[in-house]
């Protein structure tokens, strides 16, 4: 069969010039990144008065300056934390209200779904300063836990969105030999249902990292100092005497360094992931 | 799939209800609340009906920045739709390949939307960027802190970079799902590649392309951090973008009136676009279940 769809004298012209296509696609994606890079190992002199294209005088010092500087590292033990407190309390709201959805019709469930939509589509500009004074009036201003749950505003409706996509394709007959073998809800959803949609959380999971983590304006309006991001703390860069560019790239590559581990880790599923299990 | 009514199913609900309406109604009922009132400082508020709803309304401010955040809007879809679909039907189907792809298509997805701006601020800088070196260079007036079409530019291509991947790889993921036959079936109908894509491929993925437009709509729709990163909403007002004039409105100049009924229509605004995405979507996937 594979023959029929693999005719070579047709087949290797179009391969080349797919190779074309996403190799300048490619290219287009990694220059500024490159670019950044690269100037996180040149000393400021370097990039100030020379153009160079990559490191004559190769630095480690910028990467040194933000990891031994408390100040510097804990903008991203803090993002951290707020991210894995938000991606814990999505999932366990999150993983019920998809299964009622998915599973079963009761009053207003259609509004209902929609409604939790709009939250995603919320702009958190509108919510900045609600949510500061909100925040501010429970005493939990500058704490990682106030920003985890702001960030729920738009990863709740989302993780909802995502799981129930993917609990749809796992078949209602599982749910119903289990009731009649004596499963109550609880044990049955916990040991049985959750571990056939773990790849679906996994995804879900991924999704909440990236958009908790990319997240600005929230975590930056509701921390000061004890639960500052670190994409906050690169304004520091800004000094007296100008803006120090090695350290300002350096804290720049270091953000984009936890996203690429999750991204490698979960490499095998993103195609089917971005589908958001509906396909 | 044809569901049960359980009217109980609510009680799996409440958790998220209960979360929702902490972190969502609470502060949209002060931003409700802020909307009608007016002060005059000390924490005394005054009943003032609808008059920051007419104000706005009659404000050129608020026009000027819908209308450009639409031709934003407008523009990245224009590009990043057509654009992702191009890349995903050009990507490698499996193998080591497809994984380098995905892998490097998904890098700028994953970093914090302020060090976008920065990426991009480094890069197209005159003095010591990449691109801005090389239009220096090559001769062409490029400077996107002064000039208007420059700025619009390198925030338009900066949006492209970011996402062009996400609708790429949601269309690549649609195309994935395409059995072989139906590809053996057009060969065998000997189709021209645009009517496989026309007829196959396109009513495929016009499910996942749904959820792409939609994500990058509302995404940018809300567009805050990045062009405030590389143009601070400049020059003079060019790029101030509908979030970054009511940060400025509601949290520069403290006008809470104003900047609540300004909230309030935006959010009307993004809500009735969603809608109208979201029932084509919903149609679109009662037809594939049929």
């Amino acid at each position: 069969m594979s023959e029929l769809t693999q005719s070579t004298t047709r087949g290797l012209p179009k391969v080349n010039g797919s190779a074309v296509v996403m190799g300048l696609y490619l290219l287009f994606l990694l220059l500024p990144i490159y670019w950044l890079v690269m100037m996180s190992l040149k000393t400021n002199s370097e990039i100030l008065n020379s153009f160079t294209l990559w490191p004559r005088d190769l630095t480690f010092d910028n990467y040194l300056t933000i990891l031994t500087d408390a100040s510097w590292y804990t903008g991203y033990l803090n993002s951290m934390a707020y991210v894995v407190m938000n991606m814990v309390i999505s999932l366990l709201v999150a993983l019920p209200a998809a299964y009622a959805f998915s599973r079963y019709s009761f009053m207003g469930d259609k509004h209902l779904f929609f409604w939790l939509l709009t939250n995603r589509m919320a702009p958190p500009a509108v919510f900045a300063l609600p949510f500061f004074q909100l925040y501010s009036s429970v005493g939990l201003f500058d704490t990682h836990i106030a920003v985890a749950l702001a960030h729920c505003l738009f990863n709740v409706p989302l993780a909802v969105w995502i799981l129930e996509g993917f609990m749809r394709g796992v078949p209602k007959e599982i749910d119903e030999t289990a009731y009649i073998d004596g499963y109550s809800f609880p044990r049955f959803f916990i040991g049985i249902f959750t571990p056939l949609v773990a790849s679906g959380i996994g995804v879900t999971a991924f999704f909440l990292f990236m958009f908790s983590w990319v997240e600005l304006l929230l975590s930056r309006t509701l921390t000061s100092v004890n639960a500052k991001p670190i994409a906050a703390t690169m304004t520091r860069t800004v000094g007296a005497a100008g803006i120090d560019w090695g350290v300002l790239a350096a804290a720049g590559v270091l953000t984009i360094v936890p996203g690429a581990l999750v991204i490698y880790f979960v490499r095998n599923y993103i195609a089917k992931g971005f589908a958001l299990g509906r396909v | 799939m044809n569901k049960t009514v359980n009217q109980k199913a609510w009680f799996l609900i409440l958790p998220v209800l209960f979360l929702v309406a902490f972190s969502a109604v609470i502060p949209l009922m002060t931003v409700v609340n802020y909307s009608v009132q007016d002060t005059f400082g000390n924490n005394k508020f005054f009943w003032a009906g609808l008059e920051w709803f007419k104000e706005m309304l009659e404000s050129e401010r608020m026009w000027n920045a819908l209308g450009r955040q639409i031709t934003f809007s407008a523009i990245i879809l224009a590009i990043e739709i057509p654009l992702g679909i191009f890349v995903a039907l050009n990507m490698p189907k499996k193998g080591f390949w497809a994984s380098v792809c995905l892998v490097l298509m998904s890098l700028p997805l994953l970093i914090p939307w302020n060090v976008v701006g920065t990426i991009w601020q480094i890069f197209g800088r005159v003095d010591i960027g990449l691109l801005g070196y090389t239009l220096a260079a090559l001769g062409i007036d490029y400077n996107y802190t002064q000039d208007f079409y420059a700025a619009w530019i390198t925030v338009i291509v900066m949006d492209v970079w970011h996402w062009t991947s996400l609708v790429a790889l949601l269309a690549y993921a649609g195309l994935q799902s395409i059995p072989d036959a139906y590809y053996q079936a057009a060969k065998i109908d000997q189709a021209s590649r645009w009517k496989v894509f026309r007829f196959i491929e396109l009513p495929k993925i016009m499910g996942v392309l749904m959820i792409a437009i939609l994500l990058r709509f509302m995404d940018s729709f809300m567009i805050y951090t990045e062009p405030f990163v590389v143009t601070g909403g400049g020059p003079g007002n060019s790029t101030t973008f509908l979030s970054i004039d009511l940060v400025k409105m509601a949290l520069g100049q403290f006008d809470l009136g104003p900047a609540a009924a300004f909230s309030i229509m935006y959010y009307l605004v993004i809500l009735l676009v969603s809608y109208v995405f979201y029932t084509v979507m919903t149609n679109l996937d009662k037809r594939e279940g049929n």
